[in-house]
């Protein structure tokens, strides 16, 4: 049996809002995802665990676009990931749209993938090259028996005219197209199913300058016109300051800070935010000339065996006796900004 | 929001058709050599293929030369035999050059066949019934011997490619795939294999079986015994030097496979597919298994050389097909047992060069393939 085809205008849903009234899509609380270190030849036993992320809480409101950031290895691709459940979470919960879904398994959870997609990093990697465009771009309708062939033809040039593509392109191959057009191919792709939250996992990293304006523009047209919501991975900190709603930094596996997009960038408090946005140029020769940076000693410490109390303590320029002893807990230092530093409170 | 760069409508007239496998084709054509090895392939394989109903047209002789049409002109036959014993034939030196004529070896002027034995003179008269390409002391035609042997060579390199390829992409998908313990007991027993001297097992099988088919060849066998023993008869002991073959021939094969599908498995376009919801069978089959075959049969296409030469090597030392079936390895070992190679060169040079020809056009084969199949050289 077929099921008939999504709507391209997102459906207005109701239900669990947060206390000021805006609705939350997505709840993350106290996400772990551990990765087993095995040694032995046939009967392997885990010898450590490398902990991508340990203990990560955010919120993501509906039609809002968070954005996720820190430096290589801290974790913000596992987290996006681990929320999708393409990684099985070592514990913590995931909740979406008021139902967990970190116990789904099976036909529930395919069901639940419809909601929610992924747009991936490398549009060279992300594109089957033994598959045509429609092919590509129609898979998520095939797998969930979604239309006829028909139906399903027509899906496929409606969304490659959303992204900006000719719907010529439907019989061509990935390697034909540039970086640009193969990211609005992947993201045609995880349109199909009409998600509503949508991880973009450095969807720009690997793009040209000129071409990453385009895909920034047209993530905000979809956004306005489908009602999406985003969880924008990246370390490109000035797109993220003009794409991002709010901001949760990342560091060791763990969310630092999290606050309103201008809020965080003009009154960073944790002192690792500090420092990451103080590599910022400025875009302006005076000011860039007095700029200060904060330059950070060592190198981050290994997921593997991370520091005991706070994370940053090997690192922190303002560390004290109880940031070696204590994890800082991540609480609300002014409204709807959130620091997890001993030293702020 | 304007349409993206370089969308600008195209006809599709206009468009190039592209599809992986066009690609493939145009960077393939591009491989002169590789271009002429496939033809010699397709001309071997066609007259492999079509040499019975040569025979049946009176072309070429039988595949076993029984029937053989070439007979000597009874005129010279001497009325009263001189050599009633076949003995005598060997006693007194007098089958020095008991080869048929070939252009290839001129000297080996035709002898004349009678029941036992071959007159040792020369006869000069005869010359008008040479076989093109000569023939052996039975009076076999060496060139349609050496047309049915493209038949087992053939057959012993596609089989052989084609078991290994299968077994070893299962065996390789199912451990890569899967991973964790199932790999690391997988991968174990073939590094266990992958010791074994190859070869040396393959002489011990065929020690064995033919040792077994002498055994049973007339009894009577019922059952799966009997069957896979009368096959392996009907195929002139085929059956058994591809089982021979097949045993350990997959093992490399199947590390090929696994490294493959680790490589893919990671992949972003096989992450996108999960987080769509397809589940392991589409992923090995819609996104793993057309990314690795390429390379496989690639792979398999440069290791069917391999085989055929194990077949002739087999053969040449008793151990490949049963007496009286064509081979070239068994062709070539002709020249080991009667008469010398300077006398009688095609019996070595024959069934030599088609064996080179074919190997050969294997390996070119595989190299244009290998180009047209490399990503890495699309649009260039």
């Amino acid at each position: 049996m077929s099921q008939s085809m999504p709507d391209t205008q997102a459906k207005s849903a109701p239900a669990t809002s947060s206390a000021d009234g805006r609705k939350v899509l997505v709840e993350v609380t106290d996400l772990k995802k551990h990765f087993p270190i095995k040694s032995g030849i046939l009967f392997q036993r885990e010898v450590a665990a490398v902990k991508a992320v340990d203990g990560v809480s955010f919120k993501i409101y509906e039609g809002e676009t968070l954005g996720l950031v820190g430096e290589s290895g801290c974790g913000k691709s596992t987290t996006g990931r681990t929320i999708l459940q393409l990684y099985q979470p070592t514990s913590g919960s995931v909740k979406f749209d008021g139902q967990e879904i970190t116990d789904l398994k099976g036909n529930a959870l395919r069901r639940m993938r419809r909601k929610m997609q992924m747009v991936f990093q490398d549009p060279y990697a992300s594109l089957n090259p033994r598959m045509s465009v429609g092919r590509i771009v129609a898979e998520p309708l095939v797998v969930h028996n979604i239309g006829t062939k028909k139906e399903r033809e027509e899906r496929v040039a409606e969304l490659l005219e959303l992204v900006g593509l000719n719907p010529y392109f439907v019989r061509r191959y990935p390697h034909e197209f540039s970086g640009g057009q193969r990211q609005r191919i992947g993201l045609a792709r995880s349109l199909a199913l009409n998600p509503k939250f949508i991880v973009a996992d450095e969807p720009i990293s690997a793009l040209d300058v000129s071409i990453q304006a385009q895909v920034v523009n047209l993530l905000e047209k979809l956004q306005n016109e489908l009602g999406l919501t985003y969880l924008f991975i990246a370390h490109d900190l000035s797109m993220v300051r003009h794409l991002c709603d709010r901001v949760a930094v990342m560091y060791l596996g763990k969310v630092v800070e999290i606050a309103e997009s201008e809020e965080l960038y003009t009154n960073p408090l944790h002192p690792y935010t500090q420092a990451l946005l103080s590599a910022v140029p400025v875009p302006d020769p005076v000011v860039e000339e007095t700029r200060q940076r904060i330059i950070l000693k060592g190198d981050v410490p290994s997921p593997i065996n991370p520091p005991k109390g706070c994370n940053f303590n090997t690192r922190c320029p303002v560390s004290v006796d109880v940031c070696f002893d204590q994890d800082p807990e991540l609480v609300e230092i002014l409204p709807d900004h959130w620091v997890a530093c001993h030293r702020v409170i | 929001m304007a349409v993206a760069e370089g969308a600008e409508p195209i006809s599709l007239e206009e468009q190039q058709r592209s599809t992986p496998f066009l690609d493939a084709w145009r960077l393939f054509r591009r491989n002169k050599a590789s271009l002429v090895a496939l033809t010699t392939l397709i001309i071997i394989f066609f007259i492999a293929i079509t040499a019975p109903l040569w025979t049946r047209v009176g072309l070429l002789d039988a595949r076993t030369g029984a029937q053989a049409r070439h007979t000597v002109n009874p005129v010279n036959l001497p009325s009263v035999d001189p050599y009633p014993d076949p003995g005598s034939c060997a006693r007194d030196n007098l089958n020095s050059n008991p080869y048929w004529c070939s252009w290839l070896s001129p000297e080996s002027l035709v002898t004349v066949q009678n029941k036992y034995c071959f007159r040792p003179e020369p006869d000069y008269s005869q010359k008008q019934w040479c076989y093109v390409l000569g023939g052996d002391s039975n009076g076999k035609d060496w060139l349609s011997q050496t047309i049915y042997g493209a038949q087992v060579s053939l057959s012993v390199g596609v089989v052989g490619a084609t078991m290994s390829l299968i077994v070893g992409l299962i065996y390789g998908l199912v451990s890569g795939y899967y991973g964790g313990r199932i790999d690391n007991v997988m991968m174990r027993i073939v590094d266990f294999m992958y010791g074994f001297p190859t070869l040396v097992f393959i002489i011990l099988m065929q020690v064995y079986f033919t040792e077994v088919a002498r055994q049973y060849q007339d009894t009577d066998q019922q059952g799966i015994a009997g069957f896979v023993l009368s096959l392996n008869k009907d195929m002139g002991g085929l059956l058994f030097l591809f089982i021979a073959l097949g045993v350990l021939n997959w093992i490399g094969m199947a590390r090929q496979a696994r490294g493959l599908v680790l490589s893919y498995r990671e992949k972003e376009f096989v992450e996108a597919a999960r987080a769509v919801g397809a589940n392991n069978r589409r992923i090995i089959f819609v996104h793993l298994l057309p990314n690795i075959l390429g390379p496989l049969i690639v792979l398999e296409t440069l290791a069917i050389p391999g085989y055929i030469f194990t077949e002739a090597f087999l053969s040449f030392i008793g151990l490949g097909v049963q007496p009286g079936t064509p081979s070239w390895g068994a062709m070539i070992s002709e020249v080991r047992d009667r008469g010398g190679f300077f006398s009688n060169r095609h019996i070595l040079l024959v069934p030599s060069i088609a064996l080179v020809l074919t190997t050969l056009s294997f390996n070119f084969l595989g190299d244009g393939l290998r180009d047209a199949l490399d990503p890495r050289m699309r649009g260039t």
